[in-house]
């Protein structure tokens, strides 16, 4: 379909401001009496709260006030505090906040308890547990003590993971038989390690108190969906909250729906009544700002004589710090049964609690820890059974007819076939194959084929647009602006219904005063595709009142008129038109359901909140997004990559790296080239640097700041990164968008991972990252630093 | 097409604002001893002063009582001769930030490691987050907000910028363009290796490296 605007690229609003430095991030608001507060932290990594003793401090001179865990909302455990109450689980745990100089003069008295940093030490018989009530919790899992036999342990040896009790499982088709029938059994354990989000702009907060209404400055990646949460965490109303959050430096999966420290802002504002400005330094976010867990695994797979998996076998137990966790366990088993499509499959997991920072989703969380260790796998048994690494991936790639995950559910497309081949051909594989292991020198090289996938598409949400009586369209959205453009990319799916020249048409973001709709998070890649409906709804409701307008005026039914260069023209009439300007006028003076004061029944409450501060003002159309989508919208990835490893110094030099997405059809080139490119970057991280360190008997965090934990340089990647799309529009969104920001990061980490592992010969680390130790250690055949399956090592 | 005017009614831009950073004890921050907690700053008074900050975990009582008083200077930023009252182990990030209101300037990690601080000093890329103010005083300095030309056009390295998509999340774009511009100005014609390199003091977590790359070398391509 020939389109004016999608497809096509344009320069988003907000890229002048963010070059100028005009771009306002939360900490650069002031306010007339603004004050700086700062959080006392845990030192230690599990205690008692014996005391607080804030007597002292509150005797200085300046004082202005302390916050404490009495201060704030409650919520049940395993959910984060906003502040410690009676135990802390982490080093780096918020306990209180004051606004003044006085944390030195407060005295806080602890009872230090066990701690764990390793999930299977937790589960050992006696181990133990990083709260006193219990050792395994996450979402839908109730807190609880879970201990695995000692014989589990001594069957498995050092090497392997044991095959303890589950918390969850679930499993399809017949997993003996595959494995009976299969030419080619092979079995792995392995370490995936965690790492930090360290966006780059810490999760400061600013928040003063007006009307009764809690206005926050805070950087998140969702908006109107982040709402609820945060006047959750603050303990008012939703409407009560004025959010301000244009812009965030960074989130990745960290500032999805807000985070506990936005209330300590707040309600010290409050308790004070002065603003307050929450800043957090980059060694504070390593505590608080979350992190990718680790995994700890095993996972068998039985393949066919001509490479198809038959049974899959997969057991995951999660890092999962000390509150609720991220539910990466569960993603992981959804992304080996989509891209790899065995037969049969199990799959088995245990989040584990840990007294380690909070971990929550990252970028493609769990899938993108899984495929890394995966494709190496999968290479080993393309040489053993004789077949070309391309082909292996490519007989188990999904279709849009295959099924998914546990209940073998549909999706509602599936090209990666189509973006293995454009892959294929634009790396040259064939040719880049043959240049597998060849050494030069001290340099030997390797290519490997990584793929990734992640959920990426919703429905269900609210779209608002207006046409105001200057023609202007203003696109209303409650999306947050992570980075990705998507605040504008899919705003021009409503400028397209509306055939509006792209210059006019004015974006309403980022403030909860601008009339918003319910929208979805910024995160799971989520927005390309849900806004893309929302936008569509809410147009084609504009459409129809734009026509019955013109009927109203010029005479004739709706039927008649049809929409023409910013203005309503009659079919059998060119020359009978009137103007979107002169539409949204006459909209105005209607009122009702033309100007937005009569609302749809089936709109959300936020809708409703948003509509009511702009109706009147212009002809608006707003409508729920009920279109039908049924399965899972899954965007796929897939990157090819070409390294050179010195075989003296471990060193590894990636010479060529692309990535071809299954997004859909493209809606905004260069924003989706941006992502693709920027999530391989965070794949590099991955696989080869990024980890969290804790020592293990102090429990201790060893990497708190960015040189220890590693995020990539510009000297670390490629200074190119090559991207493609198969292109192919899914049927079952208006304009045939999926989103694909995640997959990109799991998909390039997994060629790196494959590609290192052709250079050495096909060797299997089963662990990320793959250190520059672990090569060395290899290639002089010395024994790793690490046991096989222990976590947080350097 | 326009992002529509989001500022809020009720907020006052200060020159100068109340703040607090510290560079202090790193890691041990998050360590055992109490002693190593950063310490709030107060800010007390009718409103936030110059004069309410804090540096090296020093607050104005603190400060003040330990008797170190800050010193009235003038600084040269952006053109502009700029009188500033400034503590002695003041950072030149804080003073820009906190006190002369330049909030494009961003302060990503306060330990020399991320660049989203970088100014430059007479044309020369600085992590402004590790240069002390009172050792620039009689040096040019150029922040984000002094890149563009005298009626607002963009410079030719943040036209490059956005006509790539250089930035995502946007937060380490600042420091990138300053980075760029100083490279222009002591390499106008750079390899692509060349800028790789110069650029490497700037970190993006959002990984748009290759349009940063990009825009650095399409700007070297305008005269």
């Amino acid at each position: 379909m020939a389109y004016n605007l999608i497809g096509k690229d344009f320069v988003p609003v907000d890229v002048t401001a963010k070059v100028t430095g005009r771009a306002k991030y939360a900490e650069d608001f002031r306010a007339d009496g603004m004050v700086f507060c700062k959080s006392l932290t845990s030192p230690i990594p599990h205690a008692k709260i014996r005391r607080i003793d804030t007597s002292a401090a509150l005797k200085i001179k300046g004082v202005l006030g302390i916050l404490t865990a009495d201060d704030v909302p409650q919520f049940p455990p395993p959910q984060p505090p906003i502040l410690a109450k009676d135990e802390v689980f982490f080093v780096g745990e918020p306990i209180l906040a004051v606004a003044a100089e006085a944390i030195e003069a407060i005295k806080i008295d602890f009872e230090q308890l066990p701690h764990v940093t390793d999930p299977l030490e937790s589960l050992f018989p006696g181990g133990p547990d990083a709260r006193s009530n219990g050792n395994v919790a996450g979402a839908q899992i109730n807190l609880q003590t879970v201990k695995w036999e000692a014989g589990d342990f001594a069957a498995a040896g050092d090497d392997k993971l044991p095959l303890g009790k589950p918390a969850e499982q679930w499993s399809y088709g017949d997993l003996d038989a595959g494995f009976k029938a299969a030419k080619l059994v092979i079995e792995e354990s392995f370490v995936s390690g965690g790492l930090a989000h360290h966006p780059m702009e810490t999760r400061s907060a600013m928040a003063y108190w007006q009307g009764g209404k809690c206005i926050l400055h805070g950087s998140n990646q969702s908006h109107t969906a982040a709402v609820p949460n945060i006047a959750r965490l603050i303990g008012i109303k939703p409407e009560d909250l004025v959010l301000v959050a244009e812009f965030c430096g960074g989130g990745f999966g960290s500032k999805i729906p807000g985070y506990p420290n936005m209330a300590i802002a707040a309600l010290l504002s409050k308790k004070i009544n002065r603003p307050v400005m929450h800043r957090i330094s980059r060694i504070e976010e390593y505590g608080i700002g979350s992190a990718r867990p680790s995994f700890q695994g095993r996972v068998k797979l039985g393949f066919a004589a001509d490479g198809k998996i038959l049974a899959a076998d997969l057991y995951i137990v999660q890092e999962n710090g000390p509150h609720i966790g991220g539910g990466d366990f569960r993603a992981a088993g959804n992304a080996l049964s989509i891209l790899y499509q065995p037969s049969a499959m199990r799959w088995r997991a245990v989040p584990v609690l840990t007294n380690t920072p909070p971990v929550g989703p990252q970028r493609g969380p769990g899938e993108n820890q899984l495929t890394p260790l995966i494709e190496p796998m999968i290479d080993k048994a393309a040489r053993e059974l004789g077949i070309d690494r391309f082909a292996i991936r490519r007989s188990n790639a999904p279709e849009s007819s295959s099924k998914m995950g546990a209940d073998q559910g549909p999706v509602t497309s599936a090209f990666q076939k189509e973006a293995l081949d454009k892959g294929a051909e634009m790396f040259k594989w064939e040719e880049k194959k043959k240049k597998s292991g060849q050494r030069v020198g001290t340099k030997v090289t390797g290519v490997g084929i990584g793929q990734g996938y992640h959920s990426a598409g919703s429905n269900g949400f609210d779209g608002i647009v207006r046409i105001t009586s200057d023609g202007k369209l203003h696109v209303h959205t409650g999306v947050g602006n992570l980075g990705t453009y998507s605040h504008s990319g899919t705003a021009r799916v409503a400028a397209e219904v509306l055939n509006y020249a792209w210059d006019n048409v004015i974006i309403e973001r980022g403030d909860s005063r601008r009339g918003l709709p319910w929208n979805s998070n910024q995160a799971g890649s989520l927005t390309a595709s849900t806004q893309s409906r929302t936008m569509w709804v809410a147009a084609l409701d504009a459409k129809q009142k734009l026509v019955e307008i013109a009927a109203q005026v010029l005479g004739g039914a709706p039927g008649d008129y049809d929409l023409g260069n910013e203005k309503v023209v009659s079919k059998a009439d060119p020359s009978k038109s009137i103007t979107y300007a002169q539409a949204a006028q006459k909209a105005v003076e209607l009122g009702g359901k033309f100007s937005g004061k009569e609302a749809p029944k089936d709109i959300n409450p936020v809708t409703v909140h948003g509509l009511g501060m702009i109706a009147g003002s212009g002809l608006i159309g707003v409508a729920k997004d009920n279109l039908p989508r049924v399965g899972v919208t899954p965007g796929l990835t897939t990157t090819f990559v070409e390294l050179q490893l010195d075989v003296e110094t471990g060193k590894i030099d990636i010479l060529d790296m692309l990535c071809v997405a299954d997004c859909g059809t493209v809606l905004h080139p260069q924003g989706l080239a941006n992502q693709i490119r920027g999530g391989n970057v965070m794949g590099i991280g991955m696989a080869m640097f990024e980890r969290h360190v804790y020592d293990p008997k102090l429990g201790l965090p060893a990497n708190t700041l960015l040189y220890q934990s590693k995020p990539p340089t510009y000297l670390d990647v490629p200074a190119e990164i090559g991207w493609g799309a198969a292109d192919k529009a899914d049927p079952q969104n208006p304009v045939g968008v999926k989103g694909v920001g995640e997959p990109v990061q799991g998909s390039g980490a997994a060629a790196v991972t494959s590609a290192i592992s052709d250079a050495l010969g096909g060797h299997l680390f089963n662990r990320t990252p793959v250190s520059l130790d672990m090569i060395l250690n290899f290639l002089s055949k010395r024994p790793q630093a690490h046991k096989p399956l222990q976590i947080n090592t350097v | 097409m326009s992002d529509s005017d989001l500022r809020p009614t009720c907020e006052h831009h200060h020159e100068e604002g109340g703040g607090h950073d510290h560079r202090g004890p790193g890691r041990a921050e998050l360590r055992a001893s109490r002693r190593a907690f950063i310490k709030g700053v107060i800010a007390s008074g009718v409103a936030v002063s110059s004069t309410g900050y804090l540096v090296l975990g020093r607050g104005t009582a603190h400060a003040q009582a330990a008797g170190a008083v800050g010193r009235l200077i003038t600084l040269n930023v952006n053109g502009r001769d700029r009188p500033v009252d400034v503590l002695p182990n003041e950072t030149l990030v804080h003073t820009l930030r906190y006190k002369l209101g330049l909030t494009g300037t961003k302060l990503g990690c306060d330990h020399s490691e991320c660049g989203n601080c970088t100014v430059m000093l007479d044309d020369v890329a600085t992590y402004s987050c590790s240069t002390l103010t009172h050792a620039v005083r009689g040096r040019k300095i150029t922040t984000i907000e002094g890149i563009e030309g005298p009626n607002g056009e963009l410079h030719k390295v943040q036209k490059a910028m956005v006509e790539e998509l250089g930035p995502q999340c946007g937060f380490c774009t600042p420091g990138q363009v300053v980075s760029a511009v100083a490279l222009l100005k002591q390499n106008p014609k750079p390899t692509v290796e060349e800028a790789r390199r110069a650029m490497s003091g700037n970190i993006c977590r959002c990984g748009a490296y290759d349009h940063y790359l990009r825009a650095v070398m399409r700007a070297s391509r305008e005269a």
